[in-house]
């Protein structure tokens, strides 16, 4: 029997009802259409389908929409400001060439984002040992490890662009 | 000029859609009235299938079709094909067993395609495909590339009993022995190139879209090549003519090579939504992916160098048994024989060369094209066996290499073995990597390593490899079945702006930004203005798609051809405008002018008159729309040296990149950001072969091992460091461009450069992925050995 899942959604309340068993990766693809998310693997090793959930970032495919009832969850359509500015993280990887192919971009850098909220001057190694979890096969992670740097030096110089 | 053209760091155009999630990837695209498909896959490796009963799954909730090899057989679906014959030295066409998209009487490996399940829901899809109920004959398995053609093992296709597929060489046989038999030293060495899973991060997946009302049928799929898929599914499948299949391929999260290939997956979504009438959607699991896209390398290889008393390389034998795995992939053949065997001379002056390569077939996932193709496998057993020389004889593995290398004055070279290099500098790269790498110090930093009780080691690549695939007439005599030339067109819009078709196409590597600098430079439109086309057959002229490094030497050069075509005509038009003649109308950075006047029309200018032709002559046409076909004259050889230093712990064999160098000469480079970027990544896949990656079968019951990402060890951000990687240039005299592609290079030479440093840290010869324990292992064997 389906059950109704509500939460919000980059600032918008949404309400579907889904079979228990959808996860919230394919709530947020199937349901509401935000196919920036993306699923990469089925083992919960790839971080293609990174977001935020109540601000932490979350393995989208890790979790039970259910389990996201009433929560606040922000995607990668919703990182950049409603004029289309680009988020200082989605700005630094343009900037450094920081993506290739684009597959695994969103969770990078929504999984980039909440490093720079638990650190906001992570070493190199930092950078790296925290992306552990999101994997990139163009890169080579060479200019995904500068972008954030970059973005980390640039919202600390403006707190606010990070808001 | 153009500050947004050749040679300038232009930020991709393409960025803004994939970091705002608004990139199209063909899982993001769903059809009105989509159903979707699940397949049914064998569990076993090898077995005879005794019967299919599907009446369970017919009748579960949902399910529209169950469809069997019977039904593709019946409805007259052809299997898929290899477009490479290659004949073995007796004289003996390649033997290729069939490859039916859904498996009729036997399935040949954990994986094949046993029949689909198509329903309303994904979800319905995969629980009626539980409960089809397949009753196998299980047959004895072969897996092991090494024995797989020994006496007494089970024939993968029962037609082919001694599981060859062909027994093919290149080169001078009787001039080698000849060269072997004169030798002062000769270095022997046994090499694995370990099996790889290319990973691109998006899985395949294909919406299959019949329209009735036409007779017509839409592909969207993971492909690299659209037109090649539209080719082989119509000429040689059968689905449908080409006229009536449209293939595209949108935004493509990743080939590598894996996308290159026409799978059963995609043919029985096209063809199945016939049959139901609806559009059948398929994405892969990364489990089906780890199964069932082509696989990597996968050779066990003998080599020998021959050298006079001063290390003066005089002959290089090799033999090598290549792993093709069950059935021959699309381009599957050529990868161990013309991708690999040519290169064999790498960036030295070997006066005899012979090759032997046997192509097996295994209970495995076939084996293809990966990043490299051939050239990596190549370039491992030259730089492997050249440094390996170098500590036999005591010689600096620079200095040998330098004692060998061709010269930058004896081009063009004529190897032994088909190639003809047209240019290079192969010790300006060395030499520079050196400096950046900072060879003077390593026995400091060795004794300083040393003293913490850690082993430093450096290792060299001095790779070369064939791209720009390639003369249609070069590969044509070798086997090939198709030509290889590239298309492009440009249209120019009443309003000034560009449209730009290509028939490569992109997935990763930035052409929508590459080819608008390339058009800003010919014909000063900033890129801005330019909307570069690609992956949809319907839009694009026919075009042999992106792989080998090739989209910018040849795909490029015919939009170069197609530019200088667009000048022509425009100055056609110019001189009508400037009531001028022809002759005198001279065309730079976007401007047309009247030689020795100050009369001036831009393109833009020039274009909008062309789509308001009122007071045009009549044989001026209207109009200023040009394409292109270009046939490259030469492979391309981009080549450089890369040196890798690690550190190993010899308590744990954790071995760590210290500092990795790559030194590249591609040719004259149009973006280099975007080429830096595709050094750093091929570099970290060479780095994954080398390190942490390895397909493994059983050899038992050839059940994949490493079939998820908890199993398969993908490099990870925090196994890498950032590379320093700098340029050197000899411009390609053989296209319009001077270009050499770059996509592959990084992928063909880091495996020996860290191979070779872990060697020479630890002082032990080892296979590849040198893995912690495997370190470890042969540093305690090691101890053993010097302790007895």
């Amino acid at each position: 029997m389906p059950i109704t899942v509500k939460m919000t959604v980059n600032g918008k309340a949404v309400s579907r009802d889904v079979e228990p068993r959808t996860l919230l990766v394919h709530y947020l693809r199937e349901h509401l259409g935000l196919t920036g998310t993306h699923v990469g693997c089925d083992t919960s090793q790839c971080g293609a389908c990174v977001v935020h959930v109540d601000g932490k970032s979350v393995k989208s495919c890790s979790m039970l929409a259910a389990q996201a009832e009433g929560a606040a969850v922000t995607t990668i359509e919703g990182l950049a400001a409603a004029d289309g500015t680009l988020h200082p993280m989605q700005e630094a990887f343009r900037e450094h060439h920081g993506l290739q192919c684009g597959f695994c971009t969103p969770g990078m850098v929504m999984s980039a984002v909440d490093l720079l909220q638990v650190n906001a001057s992570p070493s190199e190694r930092e950078v790296r040992e925290w992306l552990e979890g999101n994997l990139c096969r163009c890169t080579g992670y060479h200019n995904i490890v500068k972008a954030v740097l970059d973005a980390a030096d640039k919202m600390r110089a403006t707190p606010q662009a990070a808001e | 000029m153009s500050t947004d053209g050749i040679g300038a760091r232009v930020r991709r155009k393409e960025d803004y859609r994939f970091l705002t999630g608004n990139g199209h990837y063909v899982d993001d695209i769903n059809r009105p009235g989509q159903a979707y498909a699940a397949f049914v896959r064998s569990p076993l490796a090898h077995a005879r299938i005794r019967s299919i009963d599907t009446g369970a799954a017919s009748a579960a909730p949902g399910v529209l079709a169950v469809l069997t090899g019977d039904d593709a057989k019946a409805d007259g679906i052809g299997g898929l094909i290899c477009g490479w014959m290659i004949t073995s030295k007796d004289g003996s066409p390649m033997k290729a067993g069939g490859h039916p998209v859904l498996a009729q009487d036997k399935v040949r490996y954990v994986g094949d395609h046993v029949a689909v399940v198509v329903a309303e829901t994904l979800d319905q899809a995969r629980d009626a495909a539980e409960l089809v109920d397949v009753d196998y004959e299980e047959l004895g398995v072969v897996a092991s590339t090494a024995t797989a053609r020994a006496a007494g093992q089970p024939a993968v296709h029962d037609e082919i009993s001694d599981n060859t597929c062909y027994e093919w060489e290149l080169g001078d046989k009787a001039a080698t022995d000849v060269a072997f038999s004169g030798a002062a030293h000769v270095t022997r060495l046994d090499i694995v190139n370990n099996r790889l899973i290319p990973n691109a991060m998006e899985p395949r997946a294909a919406i299959g879209d019949y329209d009735r009302g036409s007779d017509s049928f839409t592909l969207y799929t993971t492909s690299q090549n659209p037109h090649v898929h539209r080719l082989v599914l119509s000429a040689f499948v059968g689905i449908a003519p080409e006229h009536k299949l449209r293939v595209v391929a949108p935004d493509v999260g990743g080939g590598f090579g894996s996308k290159i290939f026409i799978y059963a997956e995609e043919t029985v979504c096209l063809w199945a939504s016939k049959r139901v009438r609806r559009p059948v959607k398929w994405t892969a699991e990364r489990a089906e992916s780890f199964l069932s896209d082509a696989h990597g390398r996968d050779h066990v290889t003998k080599a020998e160098l021959a050298m006079d008393a001063n290390g003066k390389f005089l002959g290089l034998r090799v033999h090598t048994i290549a792993n093709l795995g069950a059935y021959l992939s699309t381009f599957a053949s050529c990868v161990p024989t013309y991708l690999y065997a040519p290169l064999l001379s790498g960036q030295y002056k070997i006066p005899a060369i012979y090759a032997e390569v046997d192509g097996v077939y295994t209970n495995t996932a076939p084996v293809d094209a990966y990043r490299g193709a051939g050239r990596p496998e190549a370039t491992y057993v030259v730089e492997r066996i050249v440094e390996t020389a170098a500590r036999e004889m005591g010689i600096d593995p620079a200095e040998l290499r330098r004692r060998n290398f061709i010269g930058p004055d004896e081009y063009p070279y004529q190897t032994p073995v088909i190639m003809t290099y047209d240019c290079g500098d192969y010790n300006a790269s060395l030499t520079k990597a050196m400096e950046l790498a900072d060879y003077g110090g390593l026995a400091a930093r060795k004794a300083e390593a040393r003293a913490r009780a850690k082993l430093r080691g450096v290792g060299f690549s001095c790779y070369i490899e064939a791209c720009g695939i390639a003369p249609s007439a070069a590969v044509g005599s070798l086997g090939a079945g198709v030509g290889l030339w590239e298309s492009g067109s440009i249209r120019f819009n009443p309003t000034g702006n560009v449209i730009v078709n290509t028939g490569s196409h992109s997935h990763g590597q930035g052409h929508e930004t590459t080819f608008a600098q390339l058009i800003s430079s010919h014909l000063g439109v900033p890129t801005d203005q330019v909307e570069v086309v690609h992956g949809d057959t319907d839009k694009t002229p026919f075009g042999m798609g992106t792989y080998g490094s090739r989209s910018l030497a040849v795909g490029g050069s015919a939009l170069v051809k197609a530019a200088e075509k667009i000048v022509a005509k425009g100055r056609k038009i110019a001189a009508h405008l400037m009531e001028a003649s022809e002759a005198d109308i001279e065309f730079k950075d976007g401007k047309f002018t009247v030689a020795g006047t100050d009369k001036e029309k831009s393109i833009q200018e020039v274009a909008f008159a062309a789509y308001v032709p009122h007071n045009f002559p009549p044989d001026l046409e209207p109009g200023l729309e040009e394409n292109a076909f270009y046939d490259p004259l030469n492979f391309t050889f981009p080549a450089g040296t890369q040196i890798c230093e690690v550190e190993v712990d010899p308590d744990t064999g954790v071995v760590e990149i210290v500092n990795f160098v790559a030194v590249d000469d591609f040719g004259v480079v149009i973006n280099p950001m975007i080429v830096e970027g595709q050094v750093h990544g091929g570099i970290v896949q060479g780095v994954g072969q080398a390190l942490c990656e390895a397909a493994v079968y059983d050899e038992g019951t050839g059940q994949l091992l490493t079939g998820s990402y908890m199993d398969y060890r993908m490099p990870r951000a925090d196994d890498v460091p950032s590379f320093k990687v700098d340029m050197t240039v000899t411009p390609n005299p053989s296209n319009p461009l001077g270009v050499k592609g770059c996509g592959e290079a990084g992928a063909i030479a880091a495996p020996a450069a860290v191979m070779n440093a872990v060697i020479d840290a630890i002082g032990a010869d080892l296979q590849m992925p040198a893995t912690a324990e495997r370190v470890w292992q042969a540093l305690q064997a090691g101890t053993k050995m010097a302790a007895e």
